[in-house]
C-alpha cells in the first residue's frame, strides 16, 4: 500500500517546475502578453542553473543563475514583441526553437556529470518546493491587492485605456516579460539541479507547453494555476507508480499520461468557458494583440 | 527620435528582400557565436552554407538537398496556408510520426506480397494518418473552443510516445535479433520509395513537395477558398460577413496541413530513413514552421526557403564531421533566422521615419 | 473675460504624415463656462484634446493653464495639471470593478475602503449612482459614462474635457449629464464639450468654437444662432438637400418573425421575438442606443448568424437557414457598421474586396474560381458611380479616407441590385460630403423599387431617411410608426428612456 501523505509529498516536487513556469506565464498574460516561448525559457534556466551550480558547487546560486537566464533569453522576445511588433505566437516560437537550440548547444560539455545537493528543507522536501508555494500567495496578493499589480491588469485588459491614463504599457509588458522568463529559469532548474541532478538534451520534455495550457486552466488566478499544477503532479506521479508497480501496460503508452491529460483538462475547460454563460473566460481582454500608439 | 509609421502598401522589393536581410544577419551573428566558442567563423559559415554544394565532398552531400527538402517543403506548405488564416498548427511533428506509422503499417501488413498497388496505398494511409491527427486538434477547437495550439502540441508528445511503443512492441522486426525498430523497407521492393533519378537524390517526397507548392500557390492566388482563408486571417469579421464558417475553415487548414505532413513522414520512412524507431521524428515538423516564415508563408518563397534550411541540415552535418562543431549548432541557427526575420518583417508593415524630439 | 482664462491656447499646430491636423489653433475657456468645440469628423477636434490631455505633443503654438504654461508630457502630467478627459470610446477596463477603473485613473488613490466611500459621496453629489464593486462589463453604456466622469471628479478638475458625452445615451440621459455639467460649472470648472450635434449645443453651451479642416473658422454664442447657421460654419457653404422624391411602398419583400436568439458572447445582445415587415420602395429606420442588439440584428439579417426556420422570408421564401452567400444570391444583401474589419478587410485591395460579397451576384467567382480582371472592373465602376477618392482599384482598403471607403462598401452592395439592403449606420464618422451621398444612394435604391432598412444611432438621420420608424431597445424591437411628425420626446422614449437613472431622482 502507498502511504498517501508521502504520495502528495511526491505530486508536490512533481508539480513545481510547472508551477513556477505557469506562474511567471501567468503574471506575463495578465499583462497581455502570449508568451509561447516558456518551453525554451525553461530549457535555458535547466542548462543555466545546472551549469551555475556545478561550477560553484552552491545550488542556490544556480536557481539565482537560472532565473537571470530566463529572463535575458526572454529579451529577443520583448524586443521583437514590443519594440518591433512582431507577432506573439511566431515569436513565441521562435524563442523556444532557439532556446532548445542554444542549450543543446552549450550544454555538450555538461552532459555526464552530476549537480551538488543541499540540504531539504521541512518534510524533506526541496527548499524551491516551499519557495513555489509561497509564490502563489504572493502572486495572488501582488495582481488582486497591490497598485503595481492594478496596473499591470488594467494594461493587459485594456492596453488603449492603459495608454490613454498615461501608463507606459510597454515597460509594464516588459516587466511582466522578464519575470515570466525568471519564473520558467527557476522552473527548469529544479528539474535539473533539484530532481535529475544532470544535465540531458530535451529534458523539460514540454513542461513549458503543459505551463502554458495550466494558465488557460486556471481561468488566469494564482489559485487555479496552483490546483492544475498539482493535478499534473498528480497524474506524473501516479504513473511513475504505475509503472514502478510493474503494471501490464507498455511503459511508452503510460507516460503518455500527463499530455492527454493536459489535453483532456484543456478541452474541459475551455467547453466550461465557452458554454457556460456566468462562468465565461476571463482572458486578459489584450492578450496576444500588438500594441502601437501614435505621438 | 524614431516613429513608426504604419504601411499602407508594401514594395514587392522589400517583400522579397527581408528574408535575405535575415539570413546576412543570421550568418553575421552566427559568425560572431562560432568565434566566441573558439572556431574560425570564416571557416564554419563557409563549411555550412558552401561546401555543401561547391566543396570538395559535394557530389555526396548534394543529393542530400533534396531528400532534406522534400519534407520540409511538403509540411510548410500545408502549415503556411493555415498561417495565413490565423491558424495555428505547431504539431505537425506528431502529423508526420503518425503519418509515418500509418503508410509503414500498410507495408508491414502486406509483407512480403509484391503488388503494385501497396506504394500508392501506403501513400493515401500515410496521409490519412497525418490528417486524422490533424484533425483531433481542429475538432477540439471547434466543438470546445479549445486551443489548437496547446493540443496539436501535446499530440506530438503523445506521437513520439506511439513511435516508441510501435518500435519496442507491435511493429518490432520479428527477424530483427530483439533490436527495436521495425523492418527496413528500403529493403522491401513493393513498399519502398527509391531515388528516382540516381544522384540527385529524387524520391517520390520531391515530386510530392512541387505538386503541393504548385497546389497551393493556385489555391490561395487563384481560388475563393484561399482569398477567404486570407480574409480570415487578416480580417476575420469580414470573412465570416463574405459566409465564410469558421470551424469550417479550422477543420480544412488542419486537416490539410496534417496531411501533408502525415504524407512527408510516410516519404521518409518508406525512403531515407528505412524503417519506424522510436527516433522517427527528427524535428522536421518544428523546422517547417520556420520554413514557412522564412518564405513569407507564399508557396514559392517556401520552395527556396526549403531548400536553404536543407542546406543548414547538412552543412551542419558537415561541419560536425569536418571542424568538430556540435550538431545543436543548426537549431541554434534555425532559432536565430527565424527570430531575424521576424525583426525584419518590421520594415515591410511599418516605415521608419525620423523626427527632431520637440 | 478671457483675462481669467482657465485654458488658453495659442498658434496650437499638428501634422501627421500627409495630413496638417490642427493649424494655427487658438481660443480660450473660462471658469464655469461649457464650451464648445463643433466640427465635422476630421475637422481636428480630437487631435486638440488630445494635446491639451497630453497624449499628443503640438508641434506649433502654446497653452496657458491658469495662466501657466501647459505642456504636458504624458496624460498624468495633465492630470496633475487639474485637466480631466472623458473619452468618446470609454477608456475603461471590462474585467476590472468600477472602484479598480477609478484607482487606475488617479495619481494616489486612497486605500479600497476610503475610495469607496469617496465614489458613494460624489455619485451622490451629483446624482450618478453606481456600485463601486460592480465589474465594468455588466454596466450599460450610459453607466460606463458615470464611471468615466466620476473618476474625473474625483480629481477636482479645473477643466473637463468631454469627447461626444451622449453619443452613447437616450435624449432623456443626456439630459441628465447635461444637469450634472451644470452643476459642475456652477463650481466653477471649465468644460471643454466637443460634438457635432448641434441642437445641444445650442440649449446647453455658453460658447462655440467652430472647427473646420484643422482651422478654427469661427468663435461664438450658439444660443444667438440658428443651426442651419452653425451647420454652414462647420460645412463651409450649404449642403444639398436630400430628393426624398419618387418613392412608393408596394409588395411586401421582407418578413422577419418571430427572431429570437441568444447573445453570442458574453458582451452581445439577445435577440428577442423580432418582428418586421418591409415593403418594396420603403425605408425603415430602426433607431437605438448603440449595444441594444443592432450588430446582432444585423447579422442574423445577413446570415452571419444563422436563424430558427421560418424566422426570415424574403418574397415568401425562407432563407432563415442559409449563409450570408445564399442570402446574397437571393438578394438580401448587408453593410455592416464597422468599415475597417468587418465591411471590408483593411489590408486587401479594393479589387479583392469586391470579391468580399460580390462573387455570386456579379460573376466575378465561376465554379470556385477567382475572375480577377472582371474584379477589377466592377472596382473600377463602384469608384466611378460612387465618387470614391482613390489612386485606382488596387489600393487598400485602409488607405481610403472613411468616407470614400464608406461611400465604396454602399457602392458594392448598391450596384448589385439588391432587393432588400440592410444598412448600420452608414454614415458614421463620415464627412458631410460623403454621409450626403450615402443617403441619397439609398434613397435612390428604394425608389429604384427595392426595400432598404437602416439601422443608426443618429435620429437625425433616421427622421430624414425613413418613412417608418422602430426602436431597438435591449434586443426588442418596437412596433413601427410612421416617421412623419414624430417628436424627439416620443422617440426617446421608445429608445428606452433613461436607463437605471430612476434612483438618481430620489
Amino acid at each position: 500500500m502507498i502511504d498517501p501523505v508521502a504520495l502528495f509529498l511526491m505530486l508536490l516536487t512533481a508539480s513545481t517546475p510547472i508551477l513556477f513556469a505557469a506562474l511567471g506565464e501567468l503574471v506575463a498574460e495578465r499583462a497581455g502578453v502570449l508568451n509561447l516561448g516558456v518551453e525554451g525559457m525553461m530549457i535555458t534556466g535547466a542548462l543555466a542553473g545546472f551549469a551555475a551550480a556545478y561550477h560553484s558547487g552552491n545550488p542556490v546560486l544556480g536557481f539565482a543563475a537560472a532565473a537571470l537566464a530566463g529572463a535575458l533569453i526572454a529579451l529577443p522576445f520583448a524586443v521583437l514583441t514590443q519594440f518591433l511588433l512582431s507577432n506573439q505566437v511566431a515569436s513565441g516560437l521562435a524563442l523556444t526553437l532557439f532556446g532548445l537550440g542554444l542549450a543543446a548547444l552549450f550544454g555538450k560539455p555538461m552532459e555526464g556529470v552530476k549537480a551538488p545537493t543541499m540540504a531539504p528543507g521541512p518534510l524533506g522536501l526541496h527548499w524551491i518546493v516551499w519557495l513555489g508555494l509561497l509564490m502563489v500567495p504572493l502572486i495572488w496578493w501582488f495582481l488582486n491587492r497591490s497598485r503595481a499589480g492594478l496596473i499591470l491588469r488594467g494594461v493587459g485588459e485594456n492596453h488603449d485605456a492603459a495608454h490613454a491614463l498615461g501608463y507606459d504599457v510597454r515597460r509594464v509588458r516588459i516587466a511582466a516579460i522578464a519575470f515570466g522568463g525568471a519564473m520558467a529559469g527557476i522552473g527548469g532548474a529544479f528539474i535539473s539541479v533539484a530532481t535529475v541532478l544532470q544535465w540531458t538534451e530535451g529534458m523539460t520534455a514540454g513542461a513549458g507547453w503543459i505551463a502554458l495550457a495550466i494558465v488557460v486552466f486556471s481561468n488566469w488566478t494564482a489559485p487555479g494555476v496552483l490546483a492544475g499544477a498539482w493535478l499534473f503532479g498528480g497524474v506524473t506521479v501516479l504513473q511513475l507508480r504505475l509503472q514502478a508497480a510493474g503494471v501490464r501496460v507498455p511503459v511508452q503508452l503510460l507516460s503518455m499520461a500527463p499530455y492527454l491529460a493536459t489535453i483532456v483538462v484543456l478541452v474541459a475547460i475551455s467547453a466550461r468557458q465557452k458554454f457556460s454563460r456566468r462562468a465565461g473566460s476571463t482572458a486578459p481582454g489584450s492578450l496576444g494583440q500588438d500594441f502601437h500608439a501614435l505621438r | 527620435m524614431i516613429r513608426l509609421v504604419p504601411r499602407t502598401d508594401t514594395p514587392a522589393l522589400l517583400q522579397g528582400s527581408t528574408p535575405v536581410l535575415a539570413v546576412l544577419a543570421t550568418m553575421l551573428a552566427g559568425g560572431l557565436l562560432f568565434a566566441i566558442m573558439g572556431y574560425d567563423p570564416v571557416t564554419a559559415i563557409r563549411t555550412i552554407f558552401w561546401d555543401p554544394l561547391f566543396g570538395p565532398a559535394a557530389s555526396y552531400s548534394r543529393p542530400q538537398l533534396l531528400v532534406k527538402a522534400a519534407p520540409l517543403i511538403l509540411i510548410a506548405s500545408g502549415l503556411a496556408v493555415g498561417f495565413r488564416a490565423g491558424i495555428w498548427n505547431i504539431g505537425a511533428e506528431g502529423q508526420y510520426i503518425i503519418g509515418a506509422i500509418c503508410g509503414a503499417a500498410v507495408a508491414l501488413a502486406a509483407y512480403p506480397a509484391p503488388e503494385m498497388w501497396i506504394f500508392p496505398a501506403m501513400v493515401i494511409a500515410g496521409a490519412a494518418g497525418g490528417w486524422a491527427w490533424g484533425m483531433i486538434p481542429a475538432l477540439l477547437r471547434n466543438w470546445f473552443g479549445a486551443s489548437e495550439i496547446l493540443v496539436s502540441l501535446m499530440l506530438v508528445y503523445v506521437a513520439q510516445r506511439i513511435a516508441a511503443w510501435m518500435a519496442f512492441g507491435p511493429m518490432k522486426n520479428p527477424e530483427g535479433f530483439g533490436m527495436p525498430g521495425s523492418r527496413n523497407l528500403q529493403q522491401y521492393p513493393a513498399a519502398a520509395n527509391p531515388e528516382l533519378i540516381v544522384g540527385t537524390g529524387a524520391h517520390w517526397g520531391v515530386v510530392a513537395a512541387v505538386l503541393a507548392v504548385l497546389a497551393t500557390w493556385f489555391l490561395m492566388s487563384r481560388h475563393i477558398r484561399g482569398f477567404h482563408i486570407r480574409a480570415a486571417g487578416t480580417a476575420p469579421r469580414a470573412a465570416r460577413f463574405a459566409g465564410v464558417k469558421p470551424e469550417t475553415l479550422v477543420a480544412f487548414c488542419l486537416g490539410l496541413s496534417g496531411a501533408l505532413a502525415g504524407m512527408a513522414g510516410l516519404f521518409e520512412v518508406a525512403g531515407p530513413a528505412g524503417q519506424i524507431t522510436d527516433k522517427i521524428g527528427v524535428g522536421y515538423g518544428f523546422t517547417a514552421i520556420i520554413v514557412a516564415f522564412l518564405g513569407r508563408l507564399h508557396p514559392l518563397g517556401i520552395l527556396l526557403a526549403g531548400l536553404l534550411l536543407a542546406l543548414t541540415y547538412i552543412g551542419g552535418e558537415l561541419a560536425q564531421l569536418t571542424l568538430n562543431l556540435p550538431g545543436a549548432t543548426v537549431q541554434v541557427f534555425q532559432g536565430m533566422l527565424l527570430f531575424f526575420l521576424l525583426g525584419f518583417d518590421l520594415l515591410t508593415r511599418y516605415r521608419i521615419t525620423r523626427r527632431i524630439a520637440a | 473675460m478671457t483675462e481669467g482664462a482657465v485654458l488658453r491656447a495659442e498658434g496650437i499646430g499638428k501634422s501627421y504624415p500627409g495630413v496638417r491636423a490642427n493649424d494655427d489653433v487658438s481660443f480660450a475657456v473660462a471658469p464655469g463656462e461649457i464650451h464648445a468645440l463643433l466640427g465635422e469628423n476630421g475637422a481636428g477636434k480630437s487631435t486638440l484634446v488630445k494635446m491639451i490631455y497630453g497624449l499628443v505633443r503640438p508641434d506649433d503654438g502654446r497653452m496657458l493653464l491658469n495662466g501657466r504654461p501647459h505642456q504636458p508630457a504624458d496624460p498624468r502630467a495633465a492630470r496633475a495639471a487639474g485637466v480631466a478627459m472623458v473619452f468618446q470610446h470609454f477608456s475603461l477596463f471590462d474585467a476590472l470593478t468600477v472602484a479598480e477603473n477609478i484607482a487606475l485613473g488617479m495619481e494616489n488613490p486612497p486605500p479600497r475602503r476610503a475610495l469607496s466611500a469617496r465614489i458613494a459621496q460624489v455619485s451622490q453629489d451629483f446624482g450618478l449612482p453606481l456600485n463601486p464593486d460592480r465589474r465594468v462589463v455588466t454596466l450599460s453604456a450610459g453607466e460606463r459614462q458615470r464611471v468615466e466622469i466620476i473618476r474625473c471628479l474625483l480629481q477636482n478638475p479645473r477643466l473637463l474635457i468631454m469627447d461626444e458625452p451622449t453619443s452613447v445615451l437616450t435624449p432623456q440621459e443626456a439630459e441628465l449629464l447635461f444637469a450634472t455639467l451644470r452643476k459642475l460649472a456652477a463650481q466653477r470648472t471649465a468644460i471643454l464639450y466637443i460634438s457635432h450635434k448641434l441642437e445641444e449645443i445650442r440649449s446647453h453651451c455658453d460658447r462655440a468654437t467652430i472647427l473646420r479642416h484643422g482651422r478654427v473658422v469661427d468663435s461664438c454664442d450658439p444660443r444667438a444662432h440658428s443651426a442651419r447657421d452653425l451647420a454652414a460654419m462647420m460645412v463651409g457653404g450649404d449642403m444639398r438637400p436630400i430628393d426624398r422624391s419618387g418613392r412608393q411602398a408596394g409588395e411586401v419583400l421582407l418578413q422577419v418573425k418571430g427572431l429570437s436568439q441568444p447573445a453570442p458572447t458574453a458582451d452581445a445582445t439577445a435577440l428577442k421575438s423580432v418582428a418586421l415587415t418591409l415593403r418594396a420602395g420603403e425605408i425603415l429606420g430602426i433607431g437605438g442606443v448603440a449595444g441594444n442588439g443592432q450588430d446582432e440584428l444585423l447579422a442574423a439579417l445577413s446570415g452571419e448568424i444563422r436563424n430558427a426556420p421560418g424566422t426570415i422570408l424574403l418574397e415568401g421564401a425562407d432563407l432563415s437557414r442559409l449563409g450570408p452567400e445564399a442570402r446574397r444570391a437571393a438578394g438580401l444583401l448587408a453593410a455592416p457598421e464597422d468599415r475597417l474589419g468587418h465591411a471590408a478587410v483593411p489590408d486587401f485591395s479594393l479589387t479583392d474586396n469586391t470579391l468580399l460579397t460580390a462573387g455570386a451576384r456579379k460573376g466575378l467567382v465561376r465554379k470556385g474560381l477567382i475572375d480577377r480582371p472582371a474584379a477589377r472592373a466592377f472596382a473600377q465602376d463602384v469608384i466611378r458611380a460612387f465618387d470614391v477618392r482613390t489612386p485606382g482599384p488596387e489600393t487598400a482598403a485602409k488607405a481610403l479616407s472613411g468616407g470614400n471607403l464608406q461611400k465604396f462598401v454602399i457602392g458594392r452592395e448598391v450596384m448589385q441590385a439588391p432587393r432588400v439592403l440592410v444598412v448600420n449606420q452608414p454614415t458614421w464618422g463620415v464627412d458631410a460630403g460623403a454621409a450626403a451621398a450615402v443617403r441619397q444612394s439609398l434613397l435612390d435604391l428604394a425608389r429604384a423599387g427595392a426595400g432598404v432598412i437602416v439601422i443608426s444611432q443618429d435620429l437625425d438621420e433616421l427622421l430624414e431617411l425613413s418613412d417608418r420608424f422602430c426602436a431597438l431597445n435591449e434586443g426588442r424591437l418596437s412596433a413601427p410608426l410612421p416617421t412623419q411628425g414624430l417628436t424627439l420626446d416620443q422617440i426617446g422614449l421608445m429608445l428606452g428612456g433613461a436607463h437605471g437613472m430612476e434612483v438618481a431622482h430620489l
